[in-house]
């Protein structure tokens, strides 16, 4: 039974960084559907959430669960602010150049942490109310840090399917991802509704910015793990909710394994091998629907 | 504003539009032959590398900018080019040999990655390059026996029969001439049929397909020219500094070099070399306004990259077609002198009208 003890154990750590990998994606899915924009810039936005709730913790003392609401509130107000400062400015113009200003973003976020007295360009350590505990179930071990990024994406999701599902401006927010042009005529804001897909993904971003920090410590180079939520979000087909979680799990899962069992090196290329094998395959992706052509 | 009255079909593909045209080309080409006269020689160093990275460039451009197809991967053609290149010369093989052949084994690569990944469009096309470079930079650090994987790679200055390139100078003058060639080769591929076809399919698949061109076999050749030119890039790079290790090619290459083209302005050769001039005198212009500023904040390690990304941003918010779309402006605001009318390159602001679920 210990072979199986060792997959299963291998297998829980990987969803609970896929679930990581899943709320990056997901942050990049939101802003993609709404706008047509990837958002280059998302790792970053975790890696700000991640210095934010850093601070609050241990410069400030807040408990773990303060600062994870300050940490969603300001990474809310700050997407709010980008995309009132900058994107809004872009509307309408060609969506290549909207990408690059979302490079520009995050050449920019990257390096102003360093210069932030306190940050900098150091590694520091995360401490939460979960560290070295463990819990046991049989022969499984699983340390709390792993569950408790399990348990709060799956709340998470909950929160947002009810969102999109039951509330009118998630309606309004699905319906302006369909045709911007039909919401529109249905008297649906969409400036409001692209400056709350902002402020919804910046705040993803921030959580999942806390959920990672305790196992990778918190430093200015985080936000590459936004390269990891890419072929999350692609594999899922990008445009699908559940599938970037989905997708997130698949490569967390992958990666782990390969880790684990592969030589070095086959670690960080897994993710990429299933990816481009899977678009060989299925063109839009797990979840995704294959756009016709329009003449 | 020139009109021309065309009379014959040839008219409408020939190199220069007016005879004019050709004789600033010309001056350009003689002002960059006595430049390293007036430069020192880190500015001269500057210069190489802008021809160097504009091949590259030019070779994303065939791609992105006249087929329309993303790459986010071309950090990889760009890492093949410099190894074929360096492990070749290290074995004796001779530049003269080794330049095209570095070009040849990235468009050789790029036939096999670009058949299987080419009928995905867009945002999956760019990822699924990106995962090539990622995949391609891996096996540089890991096969050591052939790459010496971190340690890296020593290349010697290259030769062609008598003649050494190992001064400033003389490798300024062969990336220039290089750079010349490789503009010279995409001008005359863009108005052959092969280019009028990668252009019909960036402007509308369904169109192109409709007029009998075949869109698999020219995004393939699309795919192999521009591996091929970034591929030729990579070798002068590797030559021009002396040590090449993975670390040199990963995923920020790539994002530049597409970043280059976009802010050079899509689809234009121009574009590719401003956008490459763009990106190595932007940091040289950093730097040497720095002194200008408090010290607390001249010490910061992170003040170039800081002002680097917000730069990128300012520029694409005051242009967002490239710095060729605003040389295009200023160009058409001269000849319509009194005439023009501020709208005139005015994007309607509108709503996305696509369909999607």
């Amino acid at each position: 039974m210990d072979v199986v003890n060792e997959v299963l154990q291998t297998v829980l750590s990987g969803i609970s960084i896929g679930c990581v990998y899943g709320l990056v994606a997901l942050g990049f899915v939101l802003i993609y559907k709404a706008t047509e924009v990837i958002n280059f810039a998302q790792g970053e936005l975790l890696m700000l959430g991640a210095f934010i709730s850093y601070s609050l913790i241990h410069m400030l003392n807040f408990s773990y669960l303060a600062a994870l609401v300050v940490t969603i509130i300001v990474m809310g107000l700050l997407g709010m602010l980008l995309e009132r400062s900058v994107l809004r400015l872009l509307v309408g113009e060609p969506v290549y150049a909207i990408v690059i200003v979302t490079i520009g973003m995050s050449f920019f976020f990257r390096s102003v942490v360093s210069m932030i007295p306190g940050w900098g360009t150091d590694t520091h350590g995360f401490q939460t109310p979960f560290t070295d505990k463990i819990a046991r179930k049989g022969d499984l071990v699983i340390s709390w840090e792993h569950l408790s990024i399990i348990l709060i994406t799956i709340a998470l999701i909950l929160i947002l399917f009810s969102f999109f599902r039951y509330t009118r401006i998630g309606t309004a927010m699905r319906a302006t991802s369909q045709n911007q042009l039909a919401a529109v005529y249905m008297g649906i804001s969409v400036t409001k509704v692209f400056s709350l897909t902002w402020t919804i993904a910046a705040a993803l971003g921030g959580i999942g910015g806390i959920l990672l920090s305790p196992i990778t410590f918190v430093h200015m180079n985080m936000g590459f793990i936004g390269l990891k939520a890419f072929p999350a979000a692609v594999l899922g087909g990008f445009g699908s909710l559940p599938g970037a979680i989905v997708g997130g799990v698949i490569i967390g899962i992958t990666e782990s394994l390969a880790g684990f069992y592969l030589p070095r090196g086959w670690k960080d290329v897994a993710a990429w091998i299933i990816l481009i094998g899977v678009l060989i395959i299925r063109p839009q992706g797990l979840f995704g629907i294959q756009e016709k052509k329009k003449v | 504003m020139r009109f021309l009255m065309k009379t014959d079909y040839y008219q409408d593909i020939q190199l220069f539009k007016y005879r004019s045209t050709f004789f600033w080309y010309l001056s350009l080409v003689m002002a960059c032959l006595i430049l390293p006269l007036l430069l020192d020689e880190y500015l001269l160093a500057q210069l190489t590398f802008i021809c160097i990275y504009a091949v590259a460039a030019v070779g994303l451009m065939l791609l992105t900018g006249y087929t329309g197809q993303v790459s986010m991967g071309h950090a990889a053609f760009f890492a093949i080019g410099s190894y074929t290149s360096a492990i070749l010369t290290s074995k004796g093989i001779p530049f003269v040999l080794a330049l095209p052949t570095a070009g040849i084994m990235a468009g050789g690569v790029g036939i096999v990655i670009g058949r299987p990944i080419l009928h995905l469009t867009g945002l999956y096309l760019a990822i699924a390059t990106m995962g090539f470079a990622f995949i391609v930079d891996e096996i540089l650090v890991r096969w050591e026996s052939l790459t010496r994987g971190n340690l890296g790679f020593y290349v010697d200055p290259p030769s062609i029969g008598p003649l050494t390139f190992d001064t400033e100078i003389s490798f300024y003058y062969l990336s220039l001439v290089i750079l010349i060639l490789t503009l010279f080769a995409a001008r005359n591929i863009l108005r052959s049929p092969t280019g009028r076809a990668m252009i019909a399919i960036r402007d509308s698949e369904v169109a192109a397909e409709a007029m009998g061109i075949n869109l698999a076999k020219f995004k393939t050749i699309a795919f192999i020219i521009s591996a091929f030119f970034t591929g030729i890039a990579g070798s002068l790079y590797a030559h021009k500094l002396f040590f090449i290790n993975p670390e040199s090619y990963t995923i920020i290459l790539s994002i530049e070099l597409l970043a280059m083209v976009i802010i050079g302005g899509l689809g234009s050769l121009h574009g590719a070399v401003f956008g490459a001039a763009f990106f190595i005198l932007l940091p040289q212009v950093i730097i040497m306004t720095k002194d200008s500023l408090p010290k607390y904040i001249q010490e910061q390690t992170g003040l170039e990259p800081a002002l680097f990304g917000l730069l990128i941003v300012l520029v694409m918010l005051f242009e967002p077609m490239g710095i060729y779309g605003r040389w295009l402006k200023t160009k058409y605001y001269f000849e319509m002198f009194p005439l023009y009318k501020k709208d005139s390159f005015k994007r309607e602001k509108k709503y996305q009208k696509t369909e999607r679920r």
